[in-house]
């Protein structure tokens, strides 16, 4: 009749919750404080608002990337998705203003499409989705070069640009309030909504233990590969958001999916599967592109930012490896 | 100790051994001569396996001394056994399938020419140990992927042998072969014999071990019953030797004829890869036990009806109409629930609450159906039902004893309201307060006209819980018996003993 309770030490520390979002929420109010301190301005609302809209395609990407890793899978195709969508959307919409909305929802079903391969491939298939993604991986950078003959053409429509660009000016005490930044809210509302449904619930059980997911009923392979769809439709947003924000390049998704693989593990949830919350992932991604703004401001090199990655990568892992294994 | 055998190989003397302070094995004594047979017999659970890890140097014993060729040996693991001259042939091969048949014989200990593998001596002396146990058909040089599960058993026979084992344990070695195959290790076991090597013979089918054994240890709960010269001694006396144990806990009554609905549940000549010819009735209002051995089919005949490895021939009526149960998902449809054996492993989604392991089924099947607020109460409701105790709804699961945890599995499956419940193994690993609360809901579920289906390994439940009781042995029915039946009725068809008939 009786569980295990945790010892309870003489002097209590406030319980953290494994997979809550305490800690991330600790790191990041420690950040804000130490960014308050050498640059006050930043936290007043005109940059506050426009940091807050260019990190939404990477917290965007986070959540999409949390759907995926809390059901026990990878995805490293959205940094080369988000590539293909900007050199794609450019080419086909070619400065051409009536053509932006349905290259929009082109855009949305080509990142569908992708995490419906990526997830038909890991789950019918059984290939690995490690595997299955760094194939894709390739294939997308592959075919754009092949696609666009090496240079991206044509030109995105101001139309297009102003979802990644533009704001809500004059807002009562906030001033400007980019577009992406509202993007933002409603999907991570949207996404937060997902994850206490049916649906939620049932991802984070697959990812926990597919064993009795699969015996309980949950046809597994459908609900992974529809978390890798969200993940595909993330990356379409992001590179909605990012074409206009930043422009046409082969490069505008690089390193992508290490940056929200990073904010997803930072955020306390679970690599493996079955531990985690979407908030926790997406501030985790608020978190990184601060602390690469603090490191800018304290004159780190942009250099160091994979650096600071792999190494946030490795010490959240084994925080939560050692954490987990000391029960 | 006037005794003719020569001296023996091995003996044990006073063997106990404890798991987290469980005794698992209590003053065991056992002694094996060259070139005898020594079968050892009993239930699951006996320490049969224990036992065997003790010889081979897979555990060191608590207390007692093993003696081995003359010297008290303390093994320092399984490599140190083999190399004193004591090999142990698995169940399962532990054999390399893309390597040739010598290249396993000599596998760590290749014979060396100049400082390379010398192949063609690893090949010849391979045939010649093969030759020396009869074997002259099995090529030294063939894939061992490729040979048949007999032929690979002599593989790992020879390699035992290329270690100069002394001792050879083999553990069910038949479990895995066909009723042919069973004659040519009979043939090698003799020629091992022969050749003066000592056998400890561990298997669950009698008849073998009246057709090799020189003699008998019958182990029961941790202790050796008793060691019986095999010429001296029936295959009835044998099994009340195995089993044999007072009645002493409380089960809730069975079910009177007339509660007995109709048939919900009727398989016809059902079988897939592990079952054949399976012809079983489950009726509503009735708890059928499903008795046998450990790999005898007993999960497997769940497994297929809940169609996680569905029956591949034979009918299946479901209420008299025809169905297939192709997966999990289908057979949850037609009103079907599966407690698993293995809890751990498929029941409980671990870091998961409470409420959300119970939701699980309901979530994944029955989403659209019922509200959400409704199932969600409901489901709170059953959990209070079943008494999970010591817990919030939103504490992870895997910090609730096991008795609770396979209450909320209870209440995952309830919240469907199956009308067929497949339980399998339903308080294994349970303390003594959870399993008599869930023989108590079992029956209930029974009473308010559920067909019941329940695996046991624990006989005194099987008997005390069942209405009927069907007994399975190498994947069929062998037999069936009434309410009353007692456990040697039971142990004589689980090993085969008694004459397969239907009562």
């Amino acid at each position: 009749m009786q569980t295990v309770q945790p010892r309870s030490l003489p002097l209590r520390l406030p319980r953290v919750r494994p997979g809550g979002v305490l800690p991330i929420l600790a790191i990041l109010a420690v950040l804000v404080v130490l960014v308050g301190i050498r640059q006050p301005d930043f936290l007043a609302p005109p940059s506050l608002m426009s940091f807050l809209g260019r990190s939404a395609p990477i917290i965007l990407l986070a959540a999409g990337q949390y759907f995926v890793i809390v059901s026990g899978e990878f995805d490293l195709s959205v940094g080369s998705l988000v590539t293909a969508q900007v050199v794609v959307a450019a080419r086909l919409i070619d400065s051409d203003p009536a053509r932006t909305w349905p290259v929009v929802l082109l855009l949305l079903a080509f990142g569908a499409l992708v995490g419906l391969v990526n997830g038909l491939v890991t789950t019918r298939l059984r290939v690995p989705s490690f595997i299955t993604t760094l194939g894709m991986f390739l294939i997308l950078v592959g075919a754009v070069y092949l696609w666009s003959d090496g240079a991206p053409k044509g030109g995105l429509s101001e139309e297009f640009r102003r979802f990644g660009r533009r704001a809500f000016e004059d807002v009562p005490l906030l001033g400007r309030v980019p577009y992406a930044l509202v993007v933002l809210v409603v999907l991570a509302v949207a996404a937060v909504l997902l994850m206490r449904s049916d649906f939620g619930r049932t991802l984070v059980a697959v990812g926990d233990n597919p064993r009795t997911a699969e015996l309980s009923g949950v046809r597994v392979w459908r609900t992974r590969t529809f978390a890798f769809i969200l993940s595909g439709l993330a990356a379409a947003v992001a590179a909605i958001l990012l074409g206009g924000y930043s422009g046409v390049s082969f490069q505008a998704g690089n390193g992508l999916e290490f940056g929200a693989i990073t904010a997803v593990v930072l955020g306390g949830v679970a690599l493996g599967g079955g531990r985690g919350a979407v908030v926790g992932a997406m501030l985790g991604a608020l978190t990184l592109e601060l602390l690469f703004a603090l490191m800018n401001f304290y004159g780190v090199s942009g250099a160091l930012r994979s650096t600071v990655q792999g190494a946030i990568i490795l010490l959240a892992v084994a925080v939560s490896a050692t954490r987990s294994s000391s029960r | 100790m006037s005794d003719p055998r020569p001296a023996p190989l091995l003996t044990l003397r006073g063997i106990g051994k404890s798991f987290l302070g469980v005794r698992v094995l209590d003053g065991v004594d056992l002694d094996v001569a060259p070139g005898e047979v020594h079968a050892v017999v009993g239930e699951n659970g006996a320490g049969k396996s224990t036992l065997m890890k003790i010889v081979s140097g897979g555990y060191s014993p608590d207390e007692g001394t093993v003696e081995f060729a003359g010297a008290t040996r303390s093994f320092r693991g399984p490599r140190d056994a083999q190399r004193a001259g004591v090999g142990i042939i698995h169940q399962e091969f532990n054999l390399l399938p893309e390597r040739t048949v010598a290249e396993n014989v000599y596998l760590g200990h290749e014979p060396v020419r100049r400082g390379l593998v010398d192949r063609r001596g690893m090949l010849e002396r391979t045939r010649q140990l093969l030759a020396s146990i009869g074997e002259t058909t099995l090529p030294a040089d063939a894939r061992v992927g490729q040979l048949g599960v007999a032929q690979q058993q002599v593989v790992e026979i020879a390699k035992a042998l290329a270690l100069d084992a002394q001792l050879l344990i083999m553990d069910e070695p038949t479990a895995a072969l066909a009723d042919h195959e069973v004659e040519l290790l009979y043939g090698l076991v003799r020629r091992l014999q022969e050749r003066g090597i000592g056998l400890l013979y561990v298997s669950h089918r009698l008849a073998e071990v009246f057709d090799l054994s020189g003699r008998i240890t019958v182990l029961k709960d941790g202790r050796r019953v008793t060691t019986v010269a095999t010429a001296d001694t029936t295959g009835d006396e044998l099994v009340r030797h195995m089993v044999g144990r007072e009645l002493s806990s409380y089960y809730p009554d069975r079910a009177a004829p007339e509660d007995r609905g109709p048939v919900r549940l009727n398989l016809r000549d059902a079988g897939n890869r592990k079952l054949r010819d399976v012809n079983l009735q489950l009726r509503a209002g009735e708890v059928l036990g499903i008795g046998g051995l450990q790999g005898s089919g007993r999960s497997a005949l769940a497994r297929a009806i809940f169609g996680v490895s569905p029956f591949t021939t034979g009918d299946v009526t479901l209420d008299d109409r025809p169905v297939r149960l192709r997966s999990p998902r289908t057979a949850m449809r037609a009103g079907i629930a599966y407690v698993t054996e293995d809890r751990k492993g498929e029941g409980i989604v671990p870091r998961q609450s409470v409420l959300d392991n119970a939701l699980l089924a309901s979530r994944a099947v029955f989403a659209a159906r019922s509200g959400r607020a409704a199932r969600t109460l409901r489901v709170r409701e059953l959990l209070a039902a079943v008494e999970v105790r010591g817990a919030g709804d939103d504490q992870e699961i895997r910090f609730l004893s096991g008795g609770n945890q396979q209450k909320v599995v209870l209440a995952r499956w309830l919240a469907l309201n199956p009308r067929i419940l497949l339980f399998d193994e339903p308080t294994r690993g349970i303390d003594v307060g959870a399993k008599s609360a869930i023989h108590d809901l079992v029956r209930r579920l029974a009473r308010d006209g559920a067909a019941v289906l329940m695996i046991s390994s624990d006989l005194p439940e099987l008997l005390g819980m069942s209405d009927r009781i069907v007994v399975m042995r190498d994947g069929h029915v062998a037999g069936e018996l009434p309410a009353g039946a007692t456990e040697e009725e039971v142990v004589a068809l689980a090993v085969g003993t008694a004459r397969e008939a239907v009562a």
